[in-house]
């Protein structure tokens, strides 16, 4: 087999890990979207906030330390405990759930039946207000993110590859672990809106809301109930891309690879979010890798983006999203 | 009432403006956004070391420091804004910390009159003091990084690069581009490949840059990376089982926060450095005692040692020296930023003038000159031992290739002199 053709196929496979990623990311702002119709701006800030969080509670940081050292006088940094792994991630989706909580008490409450203009300006706000608050409580500096997750090569791969074409392929541990993360939330997810109480009501409110407030479905239970699922999406993100770079205010960044593959996919479609996820990462991956060294390289974001903005002009809803006629 | 408000909002403003018989220094510094994290210490250095000299000297010639610090994010507009809005304060020198809001300040400082100190970042061709007369980029440059680099790699190789493969992966940026020029023209000297692997804004996801380099497997790799980017490179680097001690970063690649992420995996990564490291100097006994235990550090006190606090604290130390030179040149205490740019063209750095700050060898000496803004182009090659958890120098302290770096130099600030009809000269 030609080596050009192994390599693309190396790329493809590492494009549909990539993709995964971007994927996960974009589950975020589809669950809020879907279910409230707004676009949640805070979404990148929300798994840096739950990847500080889970670091803090793993390590025992004390939050808030620097703040009570000054005001004080004291020198705390640590309680002296390390929380293992699982549990440190359960206490993290717990401290979503609250802020998922606070969220709905001291924002979303207060903006009901505003425009969802109005809602995305407060998610702006919102996103912010976490990026100084997640520094004020655990710190500006790098965090290792250290939950067990392997990184590296994946040897079995590699020397099956090898085997097959003497060319091993670069797989690496980290997005195989991502992959199937992924798979398992969105089979949760599917059968949590399918088969549950809570899931259709999700359901119902994301159809029409006047509708399910009618039937006597609690708007702000959901909205609670979305925006802690939301978390903890982004707590899974945060855990995989912190784990790729260290946790850091970088980790906010990831929602810029969500946007074009929510456009492709469409806001209101979590299959549509994987889907789209894939198909950017691919493509990003195998432009780069075909037309990048022709035109300088670095074309990932710009072959994103572009293909993005090709579907918008031919279908504006997205591959999988819902078609939205008003009438004038 | 109306008087009471009116004397307290003036004696507030007495209060919160400058002491104008002080020495000002301003910082533009980012303790927020996503460069935090090196900007906090690099920030705190700069800002220790002045409070030293306040506590311990009373200041610079009797003359206390006034440090302004101005919050940018690391983003260019702020950084302008805090010029705009600092430079009023007497601010003598500025360290803009940020090669785009350099490259802003350029012609902005320059009109002001007020020196400014890209250390080792901005604007390489700012070394030419005749063209760039209030910019100073001492002790060295991204070309000289570059060449540092090289000539490191080729003592490694016995002289003889030809034939190797070297690939260079940087931001793609006016900052990641820099060492190109310099990289191409030192390939033809010494006969080694050059790849060039741009990496996208802000970094997170260089798989494609990185299969590539497994595929070509290039004998070495350069890094120009800043924040997040350097992170992901080097755990990158890691997956691919690329031998680390092959993998050279740029000074801005090379702190405590660019290898802990990536924990054992990066043992003997390396990186490139114009100053020394750690904090085993005399200098730091008085840093612990009047400024740390004081409680008078500008920060935590948690970042004291660490590279980029070093880097801060060396960049103070040069203000201060360049001070020191300008009183001795105007004989006053009291400065002018004009007064202060002469202070700066006239330092000298010898190692008994470090000996004596309690800083032996923490940084290379050189001469500043109105033709040479730059230094004299030393550096060294540190390396991490993920064991220890420390930077160590592996080489002393040795000169970029002038014969391929001052023509380059020439070339670039004479192609600006022109473009902004600049009349090069000392006069």
């Amino acid at each position: 087999m030609p080596d050009q053709l192994l390599f693309a196929m190396e790329v493809t496979l590492n494009g549909l890990m990539a993709g995964v990623l971007y994927s996960l990311v974009a589950l975020g702002f589809v669950l809020i979207f879907k279910a409230s119709g707004i676009f949640n701006y805070a979404q990148g800030v929300m798994a840096l906030f739950a990847a500080m969080t889970l670091v803090g509670i793993q390590k025992g940081q004390v939050p808030f330390a620097h703040l009570i050292n000054a005001l004080l006088g004291t020198e705390v940094h640590h309680f002296g405990w390390h929380v293992p792994s699982i549990l440190a991630i359960l206490l993290t989706a717990g401290v979503m759930v609250v802020f998922a909580w606070i969220v709905e008490r001291v924002v979303l409450k207060h903006l009901v039946n505003q425009p969802d203009i109005i809602l995305f300006m407060a998610t702006i706000g919102l996103a912010y207000f976490m990026e100084g608050f997640g520094d004020l409580m655990w710190g500006a500096d790098i965090k290792k993110l250290d939950v067990g997750l392997p990184q590296g090569i994946n040897i079995a791969i590699d020397d099956t590859t090898f085997g097959w074409f003497g060319y091993g392929f670069f797989i690496d541990n980290l997005d195989i672990v991502a992959t199937v993360i992924a798979i398992l939330l969105v089979i949760s997810l599917t059968v949590f809106s399918q088969y549950s109480k809570q899931g259709r009501a999700l359901r119902a409110v994301a159809d029409d809301h006047q509708a399910a407030l009618s039937v006597g479905i609690s708007l702000r239970f959901i909205w609670v109930l979305v925006w802690s699922i939301a978390g903890f999406v982004a707590l899974v993100a945060g855990i995989m891309w912190g784990a790729k770079s260290g946790v850091q205010f970088s980790l906010s960044l990831i929602a810029l690879k969500a946007l074009p593959v929510l456009m492709l996919g469409g806001f209101t479609s979590i299959p549509g979010a994987i889907i789209g996820g894939l198909i950017i990462g691919v493509g990003e991956k195998l432009f780069e890798f075909a037309i990048g060294p022709l035109v300088g390289g670095a074309t990932e974001n710009w072959f994103a983006y572009v293909l993005a903005l090709i579907f918008l002009v031919f279908r504006p809803q997205g591959l999988f999203g819902e078609k939205i006629i008003e009438r004038v | 009432m109306k008087k009471n408000l009116m004397t307290l909002a003036i004696g507030a403003t007495m209060l919160a403006g400058p002491a104008l018989a002080d020495l000002t220094f301003s910082s533009l510094s980012y303790r927020t956004g996503p460069y935090a994290a090196n900007g906090i210490p690099f920030a705190d250095g700069y800002a220790d070391y002045f409070t030293l000299l306040n506590e311990r000297d009373g200041g610079i010639g009797g003359e206390k420091i006034n440090l302004v610090e101005c919050e940018t994010g690391y983003n260019t507009e702020k950084g302008v804004e805090c010029y705009e809005s600092t430079k009023g304060t007497g601010a003598l020198v500025y360290q803009p910390l940020s090669t785009g809001i350099t490259y802003q300040l350029i012609p902005k400082a320059t009109a002001d009159g007020i020196p400014v100190h890209s250390m080792g970042y901005g604007r390489t061709s700012a070394k030419n003091g005749e063209v760039f007369r209030n910019i100073f980029n001492y002790p060295a440059n991204y070309w000289d990084g570059a060449s540092i680099a090289v000539t490191h790699l080729a003592d490694l190789n016995g002289g003889d690069l030809s034939g190797k493969k070297i690939a260079l992966v940087y931001h793609n940026s006016a900052y990641g581009k820099e060492p190109i020029r310099t990289l191409e023209e030192l390939s033809k000297k010494h006969g080694y490949e050059l790849s060039l692997l741009p990496v996208d804004h802000p970094g997170q996801e260089q798989k494609s840059q990185w299969l590539q380099i497994r595929r070509d497997k290039p004998d070495y790799v350069l890094m120009w990376g800043w924040g997040v980017m350097n992170q992901v490179a080097i755990q990158e680097a890691v997956n691919i089982r690329f031998p680390m001690e092959n993998f050279i970063g740029i000074w801005w690649s090379g702190s405590e926060n660019d290898v802990l992420p990536a924990g054992e995996g990066a043992h003997g990564y390396k990186s490139l450095t114009f100053h020394n490291l750690g904090q085993d100097y005399p200098l730091y006994d008085d840093m612990k005692k009047y400024v740390v235990d004081a409680g008078k550090a500008a920060g935590a006190g948690d970042q004291v040692g660490t590279v980029l606090y070093n880097r801060g604290m060396y960049a103070a130390m040069l203000a201060a020296e360049a001070a020191k030179t300008a009183q001795g040149i105007h004989g006053t205490m009291t400065l002018t930023p004009a007064q202060m740019r002469d202070g700066m063209e006239a330092l000298e750095m010898t190692e008994a003038k470090m000996e004596a700050l309690g800083l032996p060898n923490f940084g290379p000496t050189f001469n500043v000159s109105c033709e040479n803004h730059g230094g004299n182009g030393f550096g060294a090659v540190a390396q991490w031992d993920a064991n220890a958890g420390q930077w160590g120098l592996i080489t002393d302290y040795f000169q970029s290739d002038q014969d391929v770096i001052m023509p380059l130099v020439a070339e670039d600030s004479s192609a600006f002199a022109a473009e902004n009809n600049i009349t090069a000269g000392c006069n």
